[in-house]
């Protein structure tokens, strides 16, 4: 705590700039500006171009989705957990299933297990790509975010072709998924492992040792171990400070400690260590995927979702011709099926770090609360303290780092 | 002063301020071809073939746009800041050589507007007088951004002139004279040109160039991410035409300038040893020139999609640190050896 001055006057969200002698100006970064990527705002006192102290405001796309979540059948909550981050929607999918499945204690077939690696990690991949291609154009390079944006544009088309959908996914089911992957999807995340490491060496190659981005970012926003473990960082921005806290790792869910991967971490804590903490995790996802591949080959073919009628809804022909289906089809739109009373936390390994769903059930269809812990909100409120002292660039790069997404800021 | 002169100058200044502004305005187009070619896409294609109507199209659109003055802003100064700019900016490319002279009947023209024989400081002044329609411009819209870029822009220019100026006194060491024509004729050939006498002067004068222009990767009083739009953030319609342009149009200048003081200017290799006729080596000569102008122009292009941008603190650490020093040191390197070849030769 002893690295940051703490902020002048706390929770005050407009400064009073009645002090002709002070000189210093008050500015609002957000909710519109450009660096901000997304709607939120910091008002800043800056001195010329050195911040003295801000405050963060978030707010502006509040939806209350733990509100909404709690009138909503459990199946129904998945579309909106793809609107927290929406960069990595299929790991909110994926995360919010687990916690109801083990809310409910389904078992999930080990394909299943392995297929929703495959997704949550592509699904890392497209994240870290947004993250350090904006990083490469906040400090004004905008031709790597291109190079790595089209290899983006490629998982966008495996998702498209596994669920439909390409940004908000709502992939999988309660118990599974709602098909299987197709041939064309399998030979797709096949070619998108070849095709992805040389284009993220071209990246590289662009930023890595390229010394204007190496002063920008190196030493830039460093944080300590115990600052950010103070503020309950997680994720990538943990990692850079050297700390190897990995849910995956940790918390293994969904069979990840049957994958063999490296945990990178960086020393200073830095954006510099941030952006090579990310790239990092890139190769290891795809390491994580290839391995998954292999795993899926030697499971029998053509299971998607586990034997739990109760909650799996049956396939639609069955639904008309078959009685047993048509009943649980009933029981489940309508909400008949009880649920345990209990309280269950599940953790998944975001985009941005340890993303929870605290929920507490009173036997009904509907969570009787539900948290999400966001990684964008914890982690960015270390935003404004650490913002004092310094430029406004560095600020912003930092942001950048952050990776700080507003829907899932705001939830 | 008899009429056919007026009328050559008229004619060679309508040509030049033409071309100019064309230049300016397709180089809006290459820009964004080369950045299209850069990041593995096609550019704009759809304004006719190839997209060569693209910048008329832009043009057009700049001139429907809705003008807007911001309530708080100063209305006179908010007007004269792109007025100013594009002035300077227009004025420059007065002293450039463009090539050596025709002979049409008995008449010899000079391919050149002014020979006036402090033709490098006029360039630097009035390019010096350039930044006056950022800084009015910024400071004029009352707006904190505009504000930051405005303050940006003006201790950029004014630090990397200095270095600038100093880059050039160690020229004319060499040189012995202003004049850019003197200086562009004494570079015939190809082993005379100056970047062979002088390869650190060059290198601190197209750095200092690059802060000149505003462009990456000095582009801070403009830089999107921070400043929004830097000093024209609440610029719109034509007056954002005239900043824009204003940009392109230094950027052509500054590669003229730098093609005539480092790189022969008209000049080319063997000129001399071809044996044609006067008319046809200026004529060869000036488009030599403009090769070597638009090499520059997609060099800017080249750099401006690759490299990130530098703070603010490194900028002026990058200008008074390294800049100025090694330019004092070129400029007593290139006396010494003046000195000793003087003396001893």
């Amino acid at each position: 705590m002893s690295e940051f001055k703490p902020v002048v006057k706390p929770n005050h969200p407009i400064f009073e700039d009645n002090d002709p002698q002070d000189e210093l100006v008050t500015l609002n970064l957000g909710p519109t500006h450009p660096a901000t990527h997304g709607v939120f705002q910091n008002v800043l006192q800056v001195d010329g171009e050195r911040i003295v102290s801000g405050v963060s405001t978030i707010g502006y796309i509040h939806r209350a989705f733990e509100k909404i979540a709690e009138h909503r059948p459990y199946y129904q909550i998945t579309p909106l957990t793809d609107r927290l981050n929406y960069c990595s929607s299929p790991i909110n999918n994926m995360g919010w299933h687990m916690t109801v499945e083990k809310l409910l204690g389904i078992e999930i077939p080990k394909r299943v297990q392995y297929m929703r690696v495959i997704i949550m990690e592509l699904a890392r991949i497209a994240d870290h790509i947004i993250c350090n291609g904006i990083l490469g154009v906040d400090t004004g390079a905008f031709s790597g975010f291109l190079y790595v944006m089209q290899e983006r544009e490629f998982i966008y088309e495996i998702f498209e072709e596994i669920c439909g959908a390409r940004l908000t996914t709502n992939i999988g089911r309660i118990g599974g998924f709602e098909r299987d992957f197709n041939e064309v999807a399998f030979q797709k995340i096949k070619e998108f492992i070849k095709r992805y490491p040389p284009v993220l060496a071209e990246f590289e190659d662009l930023f890595n040792r390229n010394r204007i981005f190496i002063e920008r970012t190196a030493g830039v926003a460093s944080v300590s171990p115990e600052t950010a473990l103070s503020y309950s960082w997680s994720g990538p921005i943990l990692r850079a400070t050297g700390v190897d806290y990995d849910v995956r790792a940790n918390e293994p869910y969904s069979s990840y400690e049957e994958f063999d991967f490296d945990i990178p971490v960086g020393e200073n804590g830095d954006v510099y260590d941030r952006y090579m903490v990310r790239n990092e995790e890139m190769r290891q996802s795809l390491r994580i995927i290839a391995q998954a591949l292999e795993k899926i080959e030697k499971e029998p073919k053509g299971i998607f979702h586990a034997d739990v009628p109760a909650f799996y809804l049956p396939p639609k022909e069955q639904v008309y011709n078959n009685m047993e289906a048509l009943i649980y089809h009933f029981k489940i739109v309508m909400g008949e099926i009880d649920t345990p009373k209990t309280e269950v936390y599940h953790a998944v390994e975001g985009g941005n770090g340890e993303l929870g769903f605290y929920l507490i059930s009173d036997g009904g269809r509907s969570p009787y609360r539900l948290h999400f812990r966001r990684p964008s909100f914890i982690n960015y409120q270390m935003y404004a303290p650490m913002s004092s002292g310094m430029l406004l660039s560095d600020a912003i790069i930092n942001m950048s780092s952050l990776n700080v997404i507003a829907g899932e800021l705001d939830a | 002063m008899e009429t056919a002169f007026i009328i050559e100058k008229f004619v060679l200044i309508t040509i030049v301020f033409v071309l100019t502004l064309v230049i300016a305005m397709y180089s809006t187009l290459a820009e964004r071809k080369v950045a299209g070619f850069m990041q593995d896409r096609n550019g704009p294609d759809r304004a006719g073939p190839f997209g060569i109507l693209q910048p008329l199209a832009d043009g057009g659109k700049f001139f429907f746009k809705e003008e807007i003055i911001p309530a708080g802003a100063h209305k006179s100064l908010f007007i004269a800041g792109p007025t100013i700019a594009i002035i300077t900016a227009c004025i420059s490319s007065a002293v450039i050589p463009w090539g050596q002279q025709l002979t049409i009947g008995d008449r010899v023209i000079d391919l050149q507007v002014a020979d006036i024989n402090v033709g490098i400081l006029y360039v630097f002044g009035v390019i010096a007088l350039g930044v006056y329609g950022i800084m009015l411009g910024g400071w004029a819209s009352n707006n904190k951004f505009s504000l930051m870029g405005a303050i940006r822009a003006a201790s950029q220019s004014i630090s990397y002139e200095i270095a600038m100026g100093l880059s050039i006194i160690a020229l004319l060491m060499v040189t012995q004279t202003l004049s850019i024509k003197d200086i562009v004729a004494q570079q015939s050939g190809f082993v005379n040109w100056n970047i062979w006498v002088q390869p650190l002067g060059f290198i601190i004068f197209v750095t200092c160039a690059f802060a000149e222009c505003n462009r990456v990767p000095f582009d801070l009083p403009e830089c999107e991410t921070e400043l929004v739009g830097g000093y024209h953030t609440e610029y719109s319609s034509m007056k954002l035409g005239l900043y824009m342009f204003s940009e392109y149009i230094n950027m052509f200048v500054s590669s003229a300038v730098m093609s005539a003081l480092y790189f022969g200017g008209y000049n080319f290799p063997f000129m001399n040893d071809l044996g044609l006729s006067q008319n046809w080596i200026t004529i060869i000569g000036v488009l030599a020139f403009f090769l070597k102008i638009f090499a520059f122009i997609f060099f800017f292009m080249w750099i401006r999609w690759t490299l990130p941008r530098f703070r603010y603190d490194q900028l002026m650490n990058l200008g008074w640190k390294i800049l100025i020093p090694l330019a004092i040191a070129n400029i007593v390197l290139t006396g010494i050896i003046t000195l000793i070849k003087d003396t001893y030769w």
